[in-house]
């Protein structure tokens, strides 16, 4: 979009200004010269966790009417400054001490952080609940989804005034299981990208279904000569090859290769 | 190097990482070095983070597959939270924050105060002064039926103001005046981010509104039991509705003229700059909602001590505001920020 939204405005971090596709990456680039990426959380998901702390909420505030119905009217000083607190402070609580992730937000994986991608500071957690009695306006957070629908990074208005994000927990990467097939030597004049597409072809190994990925293999005919069952089989070799796999001698130390290949 | 041989050769670096990451309860990532190295207090965090960066580089610039340079790119991300942590809040910053930061960043932003004052003095100036000559024009702004509860809440006929109370219905006017006020306050200031509008409307508004109140209970006669009431927490309260106001006009002007930065980072400049202002409000709110349900309202005090008692309560508020952290105003600004 317009490189003037990703503008920085921290002095720590400058966030990267090059023409980017239309796509909810965002990209931070640290002192260290290293561009962090996380994947912004647009208005649906957060509508839907909103949705699920406002049931806690309620939940919380049913409970703690039945509890305090015994109390009289000091009972009922003291319901209302709980529903203060939590109509204010819920989330900025589980903002700071919960990663940035209210009950809602855990459900859905999503994270409130600073825009440059730290962990979120209590003067911003408070500014940006503060500000949502001004999404809210007039009704039903329009002001909130109006300006979120417009901000390249899915920003409310209280996040645009704090300076944050609302991101998507990334799952931990889990390493990739490599077919167990002895590596085999690629031919030669194998460009860069071919390289990457083959050893790509050997991670998917368990995503893909066999037959896709005899069919892709299958390609490749003319230049590896095989076919059906081989044809994966030399790819997925030659991909742990390029991987740095090496069979240490002809006679068998095939287990132990496969081993060390699999377990990093 | 193939990616399996550098995979190896950093792998001890990363597990050493995540283990000090993750904190050592909460420890599943099998130790590939002896246990002693990788103590808290040995493992340099910020040289791992920057070797770590190295790497992560070098992954990508290889062109390593995607697995590698995610689970990398993690873990960077991870370290750069821990790295860049913020400071946590101590007592001493609070202490601090009130005795100078407060009435300092209120200096600092006068032209905003006053101006929040303004609108909200003058409607309520026009009002009472109207209210008092013209005993029609408070139905402009409320019904016969609140007119008449509030008459009777201040009836001097009654012997007690507003309602007979015990101990548990201050607590619940305590629970009620910190909803409704602190809300109405929060409220003006969130509002202020609508270009200022919000804000304005939120001051006027409760301007108009106190105002015809104290118009038309002094010209029934029921100053004697008004002022009093009001004198003691309205030090606190009025003054945090206006600086709340001040904070969202100032939301408000970073919008409207943000000067040569852009509107968003004016905003955030504006916001940082609101924020301490908000904090020092809250507080006073807080004071204020505790005064209105256990001071104001006790009935056993008599009125010229409650007077004098008011009268005390805004000397020390505008004195607080006007005087507070004056000549260590440079240390402050540093300290607050």
């Amino acid at each position: 979009m317009h490189p003037s939204t990703a503008r920085s405005t921290d002095s720590s971090t400058s966030r990267s200004a090059a023409e980017t596709p239309l796509d909810t990456l965002y990209q931070i680039e640290t002192p260290e010269g290293i561009d962090l990426s996380v994947q912004v959380a647009g208005p649906v998901p957060r509508i839907l966790a909103y949705a699920v702390d406002l049931l806690y909420r309620t939940l919380i505030l049913v409970i703690l009417g039945i509890a305090l119905t015994f109390a009289g009217k000091a009972g009922v000083g003291f319901w209302l400054l709980g529903s203060f607190i939590l109509e204010w402070f819920y989330p900025v609580f589980f903002e700071m001490f919960r990663g940035g992730q209210t009950p809602g937000k855990r459900a859905f994986s999503l994270a409130v952080v600073n825009d440059n991608l730290t962990p979120i500071s209590w003067g911003a957690s408070i500014m940006r609940n503060l500000l949502r009695f001004a999404d809210f306006l007039p009704f039903g957070y329009c002001a909130g989804m109006i300006s979120m629908s417009a901000s390249r990074y899915f920003q409310r208005l209280g996040d645009y005034a704090a300076g944050t994000l609302v991101v998507y927990r990334q799952e931990e990467a889990k390493p990739v299981a490599l077919p167990q097939v002895p590596p085999a030597p690629p031919p030669k004049g194998l460009k860069l990208q071919d390289q990457q597409a083959i050893i790509s072809l050997t991670e998917r190994s368990t995503a893909l279904s066999k037959e896709r990925q005899q069919e892709l293999a299958e390609i490749l005919e003319p230049i590896t000569g095989h076919r059906g069952e081989a044809s994966i089989r030399y790819l997925h070799g030659v991909g742990r090859w390029l991987l740095g796999t090496r069979q240490k001698s002809a006679t068998g130390a095939a287990a132990d290769t496969r081993d060390k290949g699999v377990a990093q | 190097m193939k990616q399996q041989d550098f995979e190896e050769r950093y792998s001890p670096l990363w597990a050493r990482i995540e283990n000090y990451l993750a904190g050592y309860e909460k420890n599943t990532i099998p130790q590939t070095q002896s246990s002693a190295d990788d103590s808290p207090q040995q493992f340099d965090l910020p040289a791992a983070y920057r070797d770590l960066c190295q790497q992560l580089a070098m992954a990508k610039e290889r062109q390593y597959t995607s697995y590698l340079v995610t689970r990398l790119n993690q873990l960077v991300m991870a370290c750069h939270q821990r790295v860049y942590q913020q400071q946590s809040v101590n007592k001493n910053r609070w202490l601090d924050f009130i005795i100078r930061g407060f009435p300092c960043a209120l200096r600092e932003q006068a032209r905003f105060v006053w101006l929040a004052c303004g609108l909200f003095l003058a409607p309520a100036l026009v009002m009472g002064l109207g209210c008092y000559w013209n005993d029609a024009l408070i139905y402009a702004v409320m019904s016969p039926e609140q007119v008449l509860q509030i008459e009777a809440m201040y009836d001097p006929a009654n012997r007690v103001l507003g309602r007979e109370r015990g101990s548990d219905s201050d607590l619940l006017m305590f629970g009620y005046y910190i909803k409704n006020n602190i809300g109405i306050a929060f409220r003006t200031f969130a509002s202020g981010i609508v270009f200022g509008l919000g804000s304005i409307f939120f001051l006027v508004f409760n301007g108009v509104f106190l105002g015809a109140v104290f118009g038309q209970l002094t010209r029934v006669g029921f100053a004697v039991t008004f002022y009093p009431f009001v004198i003691g927490h309205g030090a606190f309260e009025l003054t945090a509705i206006v600086f709340a106001g001040a904070a969202g006009l100032m939301l408000g002007h970073s919008l409207v003229n943000p000067g040569n930065i852009s509107r968003r980072a004016a905003l955030q400049q504006a916001g940082r700059n609101a924020m301490k202002i908000m904090y020092g409000t809250f507080l006073m709110l807080v004071i204020a909602a505790f005064l209105e349900a256990f001071w104001s309202s006790s009935t056993t005090v008599s009125m010229e001590v409650k007077l004098a008692v008011g009268a005390l309560f805004w000397l020390l508020v505008i004195s607080y505001c006007v005087l507070a952290g004056r000549g260590t105003h440079t240390d402050s600004r540093e300290v607050v920020r």
